[in-house]
């Protein structure tokens, strides 16, 4: 039936409606599948760019004693690290995969506001080019870690501090209009039919993160700006001095800070539970309650922040609300676990690089939610906080969580994307080499950081050696695989086997009645959805 | 030609991997009954993860391995099922809530910091702590006192490398502690592994908590909050003695003040405080302003030729006592003694080839304290 409608597009305008020739076509589009494209290359060139980083980071510690670089810099180093990783690579992937996605599933012939979906994206290249600038500075770049507690983020920060803050401003602005965009494409461009509980889960979880972003953007913001105030205009927000409370940045750092964790994996839970069912062969078990998971997890992340501030010395009943309050966001998260065991459960598998990624992804991500889990134990957690035991679990929830979910995503649409199949040799070998490295390089922290081993240290105790200079390998064999992702991507767009419109005999969803490549215009008119 | 450094770096890798193989991988329960009741808690969640795993990934290898197209599965079509889904999200609310019971009791215990028979604050200061026994006149700094040398890899690194101080917190076996925790200029973290106590130390705040440890010996731990560029270099150690040996400590302590209020009004020469001034400058400046003068421009400057350490004396012991708002410079009329800070400024006025050939006298310090009282 869409195949009709899009034969009709076809005959019909495509000629004059094609992409525009040469660069202007990047600069100006309002194409949700070029901007998607850019927003995808902007993020993997980020994620090479923040690697490059955790590979200077993991250099320093592959032995006791300093030897490559001073501590200033190698502060330096894990600060940008954090923050080009989830602002740069990890954010704008997932509205990379929004901004292609989103339409070719609802049926939509592109985002509801495609000029400002421009804008959101040349945002990021100014805001990005400002943050990195700053490591060419004099003092050097920001220093004060990616999450930039005051005040050793405003009084005694590098001056480059002014740069950043303007560089967060633009990032959040970016990402604020990418949400409304999300939002507006979701509740208004669906086509015929398709009621809200009839919407992949994708788009689910892009419409419930869109909702946090806006909500937690702002906050952000205001938090910069506090500091801008504090910094340049003689205001005393955060410092103690003039009658400010730095616990108060924490407070509201955190209150962004908690929901963008979830606004880095909630989408990624959406693709996730797209490539389960397609290599299943089997239908997405508890799509409803998946969806409900999905809005309680978003709910809870508003009263949990504090649980980042167990060791601040908030009171005691303050303390006990924030632990169970964390402690109760593992039933949402458990739900969807078991959702997607089960719809492995008697299913028709097969292992292709997407399922490898996807598999690895739950696998993977429920020992980073377990360690999470620990980590909600109040008491514990004074053993455990700010030590590479933290680092442990993050990683293992943004490593193999986020990350695989985009290697799992990219895989499993490549085919659509450029009208080839990937090398799946090569596909495998990146999965295989990516999970043993990020074992190797995080694993071990958990061990390290409940012997004692703090976090953002530069130099360590030699008890520490073995574990790091274990760490600091598999770092470096993560890092190297990703340049063979890069191969396999320009080897999949410059050629390869033809792919049907349909290229995984158990995918569902409308983007697979499109053909592949999908055209540069879908769905000119709506299809019908039953 | 190339092959022998790398085979030779291999075998010292190897050795080093035998040598230093202490392979510790798991929380220590520590030295008091709070340490042992959090050791037993992340023991207890750690297990039901470990079940819970076990379970999870018990079904998901099973089907993984059996339910694959290449052994002839046809997918089964079901998809949903109420009963099971309220049944695995009741289970694990159920299990949290066996597990909230004794992290709140633990909590609460953390939380009692009343009835202490003993008071200690403890101050964070970009990069070091100090200790101040409430009551008895007895204050001190801990500084880092592992060698650069050691930490620039020119000697062997000791068993306790970044891990030791110049002057340990002291306390008694068998007392309640109660630490009163705050910093001067940016957050710190207290942190002793085996004392389970890890507190922000934050400028404008006091934070409490206490400890009890029954055994005699010493602790050590780390500042677990990032505070600048020596975040990794400003280590803790306690050194718990017997209530008698403490005593002792404490006397030697308070003897050692009732010496150095002596020394204030001692008659000092340029080069008795050119000598104490060059160990002060060493642990309280050099951190920043190199052992060089040098500093490391733009963020801390030289004080090599400085237009402050070569100008008028009272401004150069304006900006030492009083700091510099704004910046890393801390006012050090808080932190050291008189006897120090006029150490301190006639070093720095005579040293790298600052010959002013001035100096300052602790009395200058008094006279230039009770002026701005």
């Amino acid at each position: 039936m869409s195949a009709a409608i899009d034969s009709h597009a076809h005959a019909g305008h495509d000629h004059h409606h094609g992409p525009a020739k040469g660069l202007m076509r990047w600069v100006l589009t309002t194409n949700h599948k070029d901007i998607g494209s850019m927003y995808l290359w902007f993020s993997f060139i980020m994620f090479l760019v923040g690697g490059s980083m955790a590979m200077v980071i993991r250099a320093e510690l592959f032995q006791p004693g300093l030897q490559i670089v001073q501590p200033e810099f190698f502060n330096q180093m894990t600060t940008m690290h954090g923050l080009i990783m989830v602002f740069g690579a990890v954010m704008p992937a997932f509205v990379g995969l929004a901004n292609w996605m989103i339409p070719l599933m609802i049926g939509a012939p592109d985002m509801a506001l495609p000029r400002m979906n421009n804008f959101s994206f040349w945002l990021l290249p100014a805001a990005f080019g400002i943050l990195l600038s700053t490591l060419f500075t004099e003092a050097g770049g920001p220093n004060f870690g990616w999450t930039f507690y005051a005040p050793l983020s405003t009084t005694y920060a590098p001056e480059s501090v002014t740069f950043f803050i303007f560089g967060v401003h633009l990032m959040g602005v970016s990402s604020i209009m990418g949400a409304i965009n999300v939002i507006a494409t979701i509740l208004n461009l669906r086509a015929p039919g398709m009621t809200l509980m009839k919407m992949p889960l994708f788009v689910w979880t892009w419409l419930i993160t869109a909702f946090l972003l806006i909500a937690v953007m702002p906050v952000l913001a205001g938090c910069v700006t506090m500091m801008l105030m504090d910094i340049h205009f003689g205001t005393s927000f955060f410092n103690a001095a003039g009658g400010g409370d730095p616990v108060l940045f924490q407070h509201v750092f955190w209150f962004f800070g908690h929901p963008e964790v979830y606004i880095m994996i909630l989408p990624a839970f959406g693709a996730v539970s797209a490539i389960i069912p397609a290599f299943a062969r089997k239908p997405l078990f508890g799509y409803t309650s998946m969806v409900y998971a999905t809005a309680s997890i978003a709910f809870l992340s508003f009263i949990v922040w504090a649980h980042h501030m167990f060791t601040v010395g908030i009171p005691l009943t303050g303390e006990l609300f924030f632990m169970y309050a964390t402690m109760l966001i593992a039933v949402p998260t458990g739900v969807k676990v078991f959702n997607w065991v089960t719809t492995m459960w008697r299913g028709s598998m097969t292992f292709e690089t997407p399922m490898l990624f996807a598999v690895a992804f739950v696998i993977l991500f429920t020992i980073g939610g377990f360690s999470g889990l620990m980590l909600a134990i109040a008491p514990a957690d004074f053993q455990y906080h700010d030590t590479y035991f933290v680092v442990a679990h993050f990683h293992y929830v943004l490593v193999p969580g986020a990350i695989f979910g985009i290697f799992a995503s990219a895989y499993f649409w490549l085919p659509k994307w450029t009208g080839h199949m990937y090398d799946e040799t090569l596909g495998k070998t990146h999965f295989w080499m990516s999970f043993i490295g990020m074992n190797l390089a995080f694993f071990p922290m958990h061990f390290v950081g409940l012997a004692g081993m703090p976090r953002r240290i530069p130099d360590y105790n030699l008890q520490f050696a073995d574990f790091n200079m274990i760490s600091s390998m598999g770092a470096f064999m993560f890092g190297a695989t990703q340049l063979l992702f890069l191969f396999i991507v320009i080897k999949c767009i410059r050629g390869g086997k033809k792919a049907e419109a349909k290229p995984w005999d158990g995918a569902e969803g409308l983007e697979w009645s499109v053909p592949s490549p999908a055209p540069y215009h879908t769905f000119s008119t709506p299809p019908e959805v039953k | 030609m190339l092959r022998r450094p790398v085979l030779a770096g291999l075998l010292l890798a190897c050795a080093s991997f035998t040598v230093q193989a202490e392979w510790a991988v798991n929380m220590r329960p520590g030295v008091t009954d709070i340490s042992q009741s959090v050791f037993d808690l992340h023991m207890i969640i750690f297990w039901i993860c470990v079940a819970i795993g076990v379970v999870v990934f018990g079904v998901m290898f099973w089907s993984m391995l059996i339910h694959r197209r290449s052994s002839g599965q046809q997918p089964a079509h079901f998809h949903e099922s109420t009963s099971v889904e309220v049944l695995w999200t009741v289970l694990p609310l159920v299990i949290l809530l066996a597990m909230a019971v004794p992290a709140t009791k633990t909590l609460i215990e953390i939380y009692d910091t009343s009835e202490a028979d003993l008071d200690i604050q403890i101050t964070g200061y970009q990069w070091k702590w100090q200790y101040k026994y409430l009551g008895e006149d007895v204050a001190f700094f801990s500084n880092l006192s592992t060698p650069s040398t050691q930490i620039h890899n020119q000697d062997d690194k000791g068993e306790h490398y970044l891990l030791e101080v110049d002057e340990p917190l002291v306390i008694p076996a068998g007392k309640k502690v109660r630490f009163l925790i705050t910093a001067a200029d940016v957050i710190h973290a207290w942190w002793v592994p085996d004392l389970a106590v890890k507190k922000d130390a934050i400028p404008g705040f006091i934070n409490e908590s206490w400890t009890k440890v029954d055994k005699p010996g010493i602790y050590r731990g780390q500042c677990a909050e990032l505070c600048g560029k020596d975040h990794g270099f400003m280590p803790i150690v306690v050194d718990v003695k017997t209530p008698e040996d403490y005593a002792a400590w404490l006397a030697e302590k308070k003897a050692a003040a009732a010496a150095q209020r002596e020394l204030t009004s001692k008659n000092w020469t340029l080069d008795e405080l050119m000598a104490r001034g060059e160990k002060a400058y060493q642990s309280n400046c050099a951190a920043c302003h190199q052992a060089s003068g040098e500093g490391m421009p733009p963020v801390f400057p030289a004080l090599k030729g400085s237009a402050i350490a070569t100008g008028p004396i009272d401004g150069h012991l304006d900006i030492v006592f009083n700091g510099k708002p704004g910046t890393a410079m801390a006012a050090y009329g808080k932190q050291l003694s008189e006897v120090d800070i006029a150490a301190i400024i006639t070093y720095e006025r005579n040293a790298w080839g600052n010959a002013l050939g001035d100096m300052l006298t602790p009395q200058d310090v008094v006279k230039y304290k009770q002026a701005q009282e």
